[in-house]
């Protein structure tokens, strides 16, 4: 159980408070964007390309001008006039809003077609006429690498090759020098595939320009409206928009798991429109497009390495990336951050010699490298050192819990210097590995596994133990093109003891209205019930960078308690004067001060917010409000150990999950119902890559699997019923000692369901599957080695 | 997405549903579950100018049986078939069938006459009707005719159902004592079009020997195939698993699968061959009532 | 050509002129500005426009306006009174089962029948009743949990713990 300081009705940290937010959903009353409507409302919908690299020879667009209800048919060249035909990414690259001559990969924005209802444009969109001359893609980006591949970016002057950059990290020398001397070295090439998000809403805006007022409002799916905000005003300042003339509203958002984090073409579009028409102009994806053109994640081809004695001590690893970024580098990613925290892959284990190199590879395929549940390509890390780890125990025989055992950080060894450089900050990985394995029953099943290979039958046993970093960032390091990664709180309270707070920080299921409310609850003992929290509108809340990456509990969460500490400093001084004794003399407890030896004589924190207004001390500014904005001084490293249960049917390859543990350390728990909660999530969104998700290309670059028919998002049925359960090592940074917990799961479980069905399969020689790992890929190993 | 303007036509009869058929031509569809009409006129891969929704004609709706036969009117939904006591007590492969048919909204919809006249060797009907041996009623301004099921099925999308045709009913000989039937699929997730399926249906007697069987295969071949040859090898003979091994080879020689992202040619084939085998062995265990 | 239809909508009455291209969906969301229900893909896959029509739980993106004419329609808003929770929207709040909201009202909509057809389903029951409904956040463990309170609520016996299993 986990022990709370405050009352349920306060329901601080630790309480499973019901959430605050769930009345508007069950009862439809939720507002996503496309139950906006706004007066005079235009509806956009745009032409894509059926190709993947082609030059667009003429767009016709005057058959989708007779359809009726079309109002306008917006170009690439439409936009150049006002230089908005492209735009940067993240990653300081560029990327078209719309193309003025060539298409780079099927299913891009070729064309807008602007209607007064959502049907019209629909049809306007299908009577656009495009004449392209196709040209032969470059899809594989080992080929995209070679020498005599055709040069994709030619719109860079002077770009010789599909090269965008190089990046490492780690002591080269050291590590080939201990990589020569080893008694044994595993090397595992592996791919994680390039899957997408796919959250149940899609992307969507309205943009609501007021020519008088020279005001655009901006209602869009963003999960960082502040720099969305930021990121117009330097894109479309030359046409006279200027920040305090934008307000960005982030509204209720379907899921966004960091596929709401870019700017994405048709946002930009719906701007200029509704800039030259002074109409709001609404944006609403469909699937497909969702699918086969916004921001995919991973596409990371590793091979990874590990040297280690035969006694089962990891002495070095090593892993060289190649990311496939499509035609252009639109990762969401801390700017100075290339393959973001990739550099985590050292993981759980105690060595000190590692060496990585990524090189990142334009092709013909959609742009993106966003999270899907990720803080910054941590899954693909993840990936790489948990499946590198139980090769070198399948290697030398070793059981893979024991080597993990033999091989863990040690509790007291915190905080930790990784041989890449982080400074891990807190954890305990053999309790967690040891409560893993006492509620899956680690040693029977291993019996039983024995029993079931003598009958020949398939069953697998893979643990995963990895440690996450989240919380970007601190700001020496961490910015996103210049803006530093701190996220802010404002808290008012108001006279009667109720409160509001705002953050810049935007939920997009997490449940922020509840677990801001409970850190305040905590800080300040005013019911969490009577705190209202807000996010996502750019005119009230403070300044942050948004929600991903795991950030919202470390950074805005952090903020939120020292901003009500703030307040309770302030709390102490009314309460002193109220008292007429000295602030020395005032001991807190949950809701109230009292004087020392003499507690009867208290004011609770409603009096003295009261008095805040109604009588406050002369030379003391009325009011009971406080703003933060924290940077925090490391990231947090979650940890987690997770064991699944693999049983394979032989004859088909089909396999089953039979069950899953997971234990998760995020630190300090605000709201066990929802850490609990995001962890069932994150696990299906682990399976979902593990077992099922791929965006499959042809060598064409025709998307094979554009729709949910194809593209395999889990139902109930596909998802076990995870079994989870923690330990707490807290943050000893942290003001709560929270770690963030929202994508530990994702992140940690495709390794264990991979190594457990590696596992089943090991009798026969396989060593390594690629994810996702389908029947048909299971059938496939065991045919080749024979055994079907 | 959203379909391209159609008319919208609604008869109240099959004679005036048939005589809007006439009329329009080629340039008119049926319009009955739409479960797979629908999301393809979203996708413009379909774009009718005429859409005739036959489900305001009364009658079309029922299972029942009438002289040894069991009948079902085109408009069932799947989620009746999936329900009915009658098909239950009859033919245990509904069950295991309608289960694994898209989801329970859209068997709340989907049709069992529209999933046959679709003409598509994905969906699960088919091979299950080639195993029951069911008999297809077209009717067209003429009246009715039958159409055994081993005819109905033509080519790609296309069906024994002339143009100005409608399918009104389907026909399965209720089976003698000591008959079974199984259905499975294997699919990359709950709802999928099937990897490969096969459909069981046996009549044993009490020596174990096969009086009866019909074999059909979901999704292995361009069109609904039946699997006569591995049917023959069983048919006569005991049920063994030499027997059934030969079955499920022949079956697995005889489709023609092609690669996809379900799986390899190879792959289909090898899965055929599995779930011929383990389908007349479920389906044999229920006609012994095991 | 425009068609005039009639149909019920949350129990009133209304008369309506559509496209016959019109979706039942966008009706209820464009027309009757019922925006509880929700539109998550093309392809019929994910079960966020479910609605019930004529008691049966369908996916409204995939029904034409007009084959509603004469029908009624349920959707979340229709299913309970403003500040008052029937059992299963009960069951999601007491066990956490929505993160987002957006799948919530399909996925709601959809139980709405599994439980009037079965209304004591076991946990595999619930997980194939309701495999039309995709969810991207909870897992569907929590909607599980979910099911089975509104369940027990419904019948009158008594709900299991809604306290997290997070040993």
């Amino acid at each position: 159980m986990i022990q709370c300081k405050t009352s349920k009705e306060i329901s601080g940290m630790g309480h499973s408070m019901k959430r605050k937010e769930d009345v508007r959903f069950l009862h439809g009353k939720g507002h996503y964007i496309d139950d906006l409507k706004l007066p005079g409302m235009l509806y956009m919908d745009i032409a894509r390309s059926p190709y993947a690299y082609a030059k667009i020879k003429n767009i016709d667009i005057s058959e989708a001008m007779k359809v009726p209800g079309v109002v306008a048919v917006v170009t690439g060249k439409d936009l150049e006039k006002y230089n908005l035909h492209w735009m940067p990414t993240l990653m300081s690259d560029t990327q078209m809003v719309l193309p003025t001559d060539t298409v780079m990969y099927q299913a891009q924005e070729v064309a807008a077609v602007i209607a007064t209802s959502r049907y019209a444009a629909r049809d306007g969109r299908e009577a656009v006429k495009v004449e392209y001359e196709v040209m032969k893609p470059v899809i594989d980006p080992f080929k995209a690498m070679h020498a005599d591949a055709p040069v994709l970016r030619t719109d860079k002057p002077g770009k010789k090759d599909n090269h965008i950059w190089h990046w490492e990290v780690g002591d080269k020398a050291k590590t080939e020098k201990v990589f020569k001397d080893a008694e044994v070295v595993v090397k595992q090439d592996m791919y994680i595939p390039r899957i997408h998000v796919s959250s149940i809403e899609t992307c969507g805006c309205v943009a609501d320009y007021d020519k008088v007022n020279n005001h655009l409002t901006m209602y869009m799916t963003t999960q960082a409206p502040h720099a969305i905000r930021t990121v117009i005003a330097l894109v479309a300042g030359h046409v006279g928009l200027s920040e305090e003339k934008i307000r960005v509203v982030s509204p209720d958002i379907g899921g966004g798991f960091g596929g709401k984090v870019p700017v994405y073409p048709g946002y930009v579009i719906a701007i200029a429109v509704s800039f030259l028409t002074g109409k709001p102009v609404k944006w609403i994806e469909d699937r497909s497009e969702n699918l086969q053109a916004d921001s995919f994640a991973r596409d990371y081809h590793i091979t990874a390495e590990l040297a280690g004695t035969r006694a089962g001590k990891i002495q070095a690893t090593r892993f060289k990336v190649l990311a496939d970024h499509g035609y252009t580098d639109a990762s969401a990613n801390p700017s100075k951050f290339h393959t973001g925290l990739f550099s985590i892959a050292t993981g759980s284990y105690d060595y000190d010699t590692a060496y990585m190199e990524a090189d990142a590879v334009y092709t013909n395929k959609p742009p993106g490298g966003v999270a899907y549940r990720c803080s910054f390509r941590v899954t693909e890390a993840v990936h790489a050192i948990e499946r590198i780890t139980d090769r070198f125990a399948f290697e030398i025989g070793m059981d893979p819990a024991r080597l993990r055992m033999k091989n863990f950080i040690k509790k007291e060894d915190f905080p930790w210097k990784s041989p890449t450089g982080w400074i891990y900050d807190s954890g305990d990985y053999h309790a967690g590995l040891k409560k893993a394995m006492e509620a899956i029953g680690y040693d029977a099943l291993r019996k039983e596994q024995i029993e079931k290979r003598k009958k020949g039958e398939l069953m697998g046993i893979g643990i995963s133990t990895f440690t996450e970093i989240v919380g970007a960032g601190p700001s020496k390091d961490f910015d996103i093109l210049g803006i530093k990664m701190f996220d802010s709180a404002e808290i008012r309270v108001h006279p009667t003891g109720k409160a509001i707070a705002r953050f810049g920080t935007k939920s997009q299921g997490q449940g922020h209205e509840t677990t801001y409310a409970q850190i305040i609850a905590e800080e300040l003992g005013i019911p969490a019930a009577n705190i209202q929290i807000e996010e996502g509108d750019t005119d009230t809340a403070p300044y942050g960078l948004g929600t991903y990456a795991s950030r919202s509990t470390p950074t805005a969460g952090a903020a939120a308690a020292v901003a009500a500490r703030k307040l309770r400093d302030k709390a102490r001084k009314i309460a002193a004067y109220l008292l007429e004794v000295s602030e020395d003399d005032l001991v807190w407890e949950t809701g109230k001060f009292y004087v020392k030896g003499a507690p009867e004589k208290s004011k609770t924190i409603q009096e003295i917010v009261f008095a805040a207004y109604t009588n406050h001390p002369q030379g003391m500014q009325a009011g009971f409000e406080a703003t933060h904005y924290y940077d925090p001084p490391n990231l947090t490293f979650p940890s987690g150990a997770y064991i699944c249960v693999v049983d394979i049917d032989k004859e088909t390859g089909a396999i089953h999950v039979r069950r899953f543990v997971a234990i998760d350390d995020c630190g300090h728990i605000i709201n066990p119902m929802i850490v609990q909660g995001q962890v069932h999530g994150g696990l299906t969104q682990g399976i979902a890559p593990a077992m099922y998700e791929e965006l499959i290309y042809d060598e064409d670059g025709n998307i094979l699997n554009g729709t949910l028919m194809d593209y395999l998002v889990p139902t109930a049925v596909e998802s076990p019923k995870w079994e989870t359960g923690h330990v707490v090592t807290p943050s000893p940074h942290h003001p709560i000692g929270a770690k963030g917990v929202g994508e530990s799961p994702t992140v940690g479980s495709p390794p264990a369901i991979v190594n457990a069905i590696v596992d089943a399969l090991s009798p026969y020689g396989i060593k390594h599957m690629d994810i996702p790992v389908t029947p048909f890929k299971v059938w496939k190993a065991l045919k080749e080695k024979g055994v079907v | 997405m959203i379909p391209q303007s159609f008319q919208y036509e609604s008869p109240g009869t099959m004679a005036d549903a048939i005589a809007l058929l006439e009329k329009h031509g080629d340039e008119a569809k049926i319009l009955s579950g739409g479960h797979s009409l629908i999301p393809m006129m979203k996708l413009r891969f379909a774009t009718p100018e005429y859409l005739i929704d036959i489900n305001g004609i009364p009658g079309l709706s029922y299972i029942r049986e009438e002289k040894g036969t069991v009948k079902i009117g085109a408009l069932s939904r799947e989620a009746e078939i999936e329900h009915s006591d009658l098909l239950k007590k009859h033919f245990p492969i509904f069950a295991d069938v309608t289960k694994l048919i898209a989801d329970p909204q859209v068997r709340n919809r989907g049709t069992i006459g529209g999933n046959l006249a679709h003409g598509d060797a994905a969906n699960d009907h088919p091979a299950v009707m080639m195993a029951l041996q069911a008999t297809v009623i077209a009717t067209g301004s003429g009246g009715s005719r039958s159409i055994p099921i081993d005819e109905f099925f033509f080519g790609f999308y296309t069906t024994a159902l002339k143009q100005n045709e409608i399918l009104t009913e389907i026909q399965i000989p209720v089976p003698p004592a000591g008959t079974g039937s199984a259905y499975h699929k294997l699919e990359r997730k709950v709802g999928d079009y099937a990897t490969a399926g096969v459909a069981v249906q046996l009549t044993v007697d009490g020596k174990g020997v096969c009086k009866a069987i019909g074999i059909g295969l979901t999704n292995v071949n361009p069109i609904p195939l039946r699997a006569v040859r591995s049917e023959q090898a069983l048919l006569g003979k005991v049920i063994n698993s030499e027997n059934i091994a030969l079955a499920a080879q022949f079956a697995s020689e005889d489709c023609n699968p092609s690669a996809d992202l379900r799986g390899s040619e190879e792959y289909k084939r090898a899965m055929v061959a599995v779930l011929v085998k383990r389908m007349v062995l479920k389906a044999a265990e229920r006609a012994m009532g095991k | 050509m425009n068609k005039v239809i009639t149909v019920t909508v949350n129990g009133v009455q209304q008369v309506l002129e559509v496209e016959p291209r019109t979706l039942l969906v966008h009706m209820i969301r464009e027309i009757l500005n019922l925006t509880g229900t929700h539109i998550g893909c093309d392809t019929s896959s994910c079960g966020a426009c479910t609605i019930l029509l004529d008691g049966k739980s369908v996916k409204s993106c995939t029904i034409l306006a007009v084959q509603a004419n004469g029908k009624s329609i349920t959707t979340i808003e229709g299913i309970s009174t403003e500040g008052e929770l029937n059992p299963i929207q009960e069951g999601f709040k007491e066990n956490h089962g929505l993160h987002c909201g957006f799948c919530t009202p399909g996925m709601i909509m959809r139980i709405t029948e599994l439980l009037k057809d079965n209304p004591d389903p076991t946990e595999e029951e619930i997980r194939w009743g309701i495999s039309g409904n995709l969810c991207r956040c909870t897992g569907y463990n929590n909607i599980v949990k979910a099911v089975l309170y509104a369940s027990a609520k419904m019948r009158g016996v008594p709900t299991a713990s809604t306290e997290p299993e997070f040993v």
